[in-house]
């Protein structure tokens, strides 16, 4: 199995503030990675090591070793702008840019790539939005604001956004957190059909979503990683006390 | 303490209640009081300038406006040099105070570092506290040399053929009074576009960052977006305060009632010819003519407040179904 990402001994501090207290796993490629652990353990920075946002952060500064396709995205010789181009990035929280259209909020990725064909881009909305499930609610109005759209909408037009540029690494933090069951459902199955093409990293508070739809699961707790293995494995025999009381509820 | 929830547990319900003070309701006669207040003397000041400028109205129409005879002595009045004066060279101040202080701001808030920008930060705003006299005096003994010897001198000797920058170098003239109204909005129109700035959600700047954008097309894409009307609201503060400014201006525009192309040549403002002339406006119609230029100026400002915010809907709306900030 050919591995996309190889991460060495990361840490991660936000001020003096440790939050990754050297992490080292591997991501296969085409293959989903769910990431686990409970609020605060490190979740969110870890992803945001993997495209270089950790550190726009100001005060926040990052350790170790991380290759993408063998390429070590912390040399100086790397730019973080290319970097993020080709990794595209779901927040946490839903973040549509709001002055702009749908329809523009999609294409902006694109744009920022210097796509500027009005067919190209026409294009690239419709099957971003349809792979998003968004197409069939906002087809008939992609000249609104995106903040006209429901909270669970504005996630799936900013899953959209990070779609249209065709990365070829998806990161997700928690994508389905604002959605209701039905939009949830479809966004696994967006993940599922994802894989075909995209190498993608999954946060997720939901034990029954990581296991349905990963094929790695890795779980954190308090910055380290306690254990990292394929997902049938993570949840039915769990190697250490810890993982097992987390995934069985008796954290805490 | 005790024995007073005990008390109360005990009272009946609705005597109670009519024995408090009623709080809320007092509040609200206070702040709508104070609300009124500010109502009532714009009010009374507009009636006050329309009753004592109607001789001046009477007798000269429509043309005050339009004439630029200003003749105390014949008892000729006209406003139309001050109106321009005031006009352009609040124009002047704005066109080039706009991109001056969305630039200081940006730099401020996205590039900066912060040992940099807090103290700069400070600095600005205590610009903004000057008095605008010391402007003014600046203005003529520093300022004023300085715009003659190194910007009028080199720029007429190349352009002097174009009648915007013909006539002789002065110093003192429209140029110079929109330079310093400039130099007095800056602060203004920095301090509130860095302050609309650096309220745009990290998460906006994150999530175009993520995409890919530099630092330019972070700006581009979220910040400038996000903050544009509020940094507009901030140029009207600013356009508006030039508008009004009086001492900086009449120290250093010349005081001369011309309307002329060249931005070299001296001109006049309407709130400098009220400050300067009241004094001496002994006759009724001199006074009268002189309070109408001060109800045209409220007029100016109005609408160029109103043009402003035209225009702030316009670039602001933003697309269909969308919140307005
Ligand atoms: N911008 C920040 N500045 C300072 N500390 C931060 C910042 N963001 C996160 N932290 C801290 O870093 C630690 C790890 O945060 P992180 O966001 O990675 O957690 P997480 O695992 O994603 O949690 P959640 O599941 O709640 O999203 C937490 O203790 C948090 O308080
Ligand atoms: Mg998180």
């Amino acid at each position: 199995m050919e591995k996309v990402i190889q991460v060495n001994d990361v840490k991660a501090w936000y001020g003096s503030l440790q939050t990754l207290k050297g992490i080292s796993l591997e991501i296969s490629k085409n293959r989903v990675t769910a990431i686990i652990g409970p609020s605060g353990c490190g979740k969110s920075t870890f992803i945001r090591c993997l495209n270089r946002m950790h550190e726009v952060v100001p005060g926040a500064k990052v350790e170790g070793k991380i290759l993408i396709n063998k390429t070590d995205i912390y040399s100086t010789q790397v730019d973080p702008v290319e970097i993020r181009r080709r990794i595209g990035m779901v927040f946490q929280k839903p973040n549509p840019f709001p002055t702009m259209t749908i329809y523009n909020n999609v294409a902006s990725g694109l744009k920022l790539n210097g796509v500027n064909n009005k067919k190209v881009l026409g294009e690239a909305v419709e099957k971003s939005l349809r792979r998003a499930a968004l197409w069939d609610e906002v087809k008939d109005r992609l000249n609104h604001s995106g903040m006209s759209l429901s909270g669970g909408q504005q996630q799936r037009l900013c899953i959209a956004r990070a779609l249209a540029v065709e990365p070829d690494i998806l990161l997700m933090d928690e994508p389905a957190s604002a959605l209701d069951p039905i939009s949830t459902l479809r966004i696994e199955e967006l993940v599922q059909e994802l894989k075909q093409q995209y190498t993608i990293v999954i946060v997720t508070h939901n034990m029954q979503q990581a296991a349905r739809i990963s094929d790695y699961t890795a779980f954190f707790l308090n910055g380290e990683i306690i254990e990292y293995d394929i997902t049938e494995n993570i949840f039915t025999k769990p190697k250490d006390k810890r993982t097992e009381d987390y995934i069985t509820g008796r954290f805490g | 303490m005790d024995k007073d929830i005990k008390k109360k547990s005990t009272t009946p319900r609705g005597k109670s209640n009519a024995k408090k003070i009623p709080l809320d309701k007092i509040f609200q006669a206070i702040t709508f009081t104070a609300c009124l207040g500010v109502i009532l003397l714009l009010g009374f000041i507009i009636f006050k300038l329309f009753m004592e400028s109607s001789l001046s109205v009477d007798k000269f129409g429509f043309k005050f406006i339009t004439s630029m005879e200003w003749d105390p002595v014949n008892g000729e009045f006209g406003a139309g040099a001050y109106i321009f004066g005031t006009i352009v060279s609040s124009l002047i101040a704005i066109l080039i105070a706009t991109p001056v202080s969305v630039g200081i701001a940006l730099y401020l808030t996205e590039i900066a570092p912060p040992w940099l920008s807090t103290p700069v930060g400070f600095l600005v705003e205590l610009l903004a506290a000057i008095p605008s006299v010391i402007y003014g005096l600046w203005g003529i003994f520093v300022f004023v040399p300085f715009i003659r010897q190194y910007i009028q001198k080199p720029i007429g000797d190349l352009f002097g053929w174009i009648p915007l920058f013909s006539g002789p170098p002065l110093g003192i003239g429209m140029l110079s009074a929109g330079l310093i109204l400039a130099i007095m909005i800056i602060p203004i129109i920095t301090a509130i576009s860095r302050d609309i700035i650096s309220s745009v959600p990290t998460l906006q700047r994150e999530g175009a960052m993520a995409l890919g954008a530099t630092r330019w097309e972070v700006i581009k894409y979220a910040t400038l977006p996000f903050a544009k009307s509020g940094i507009l609201g901030g140029i009207i503060l600013g356009m508006g305060r030039a508008l009004g400014e009086t001492m900086a201006v009449t120290m250093v525009i010349g005081n001369r009632p011309e309307i002329k192309a060249s931005l070299f040549a001296p001109a006049h403002s309407m709130a400098a010819v009220i400050a300067n002339e009241f004094t001496e406006a002994t006759d009724d119609i001199y006074l009268s003519a002189l309070i109408e230029v001060g109800l045209l100026l409220f007029l100016v400002t109005f609408i160029m407040n109103g043009l402003a915010r035209f225009f702030i809907w316009s670039v602001a709306r933003g697309p269909k179904g969308g919140i307005r900030q």
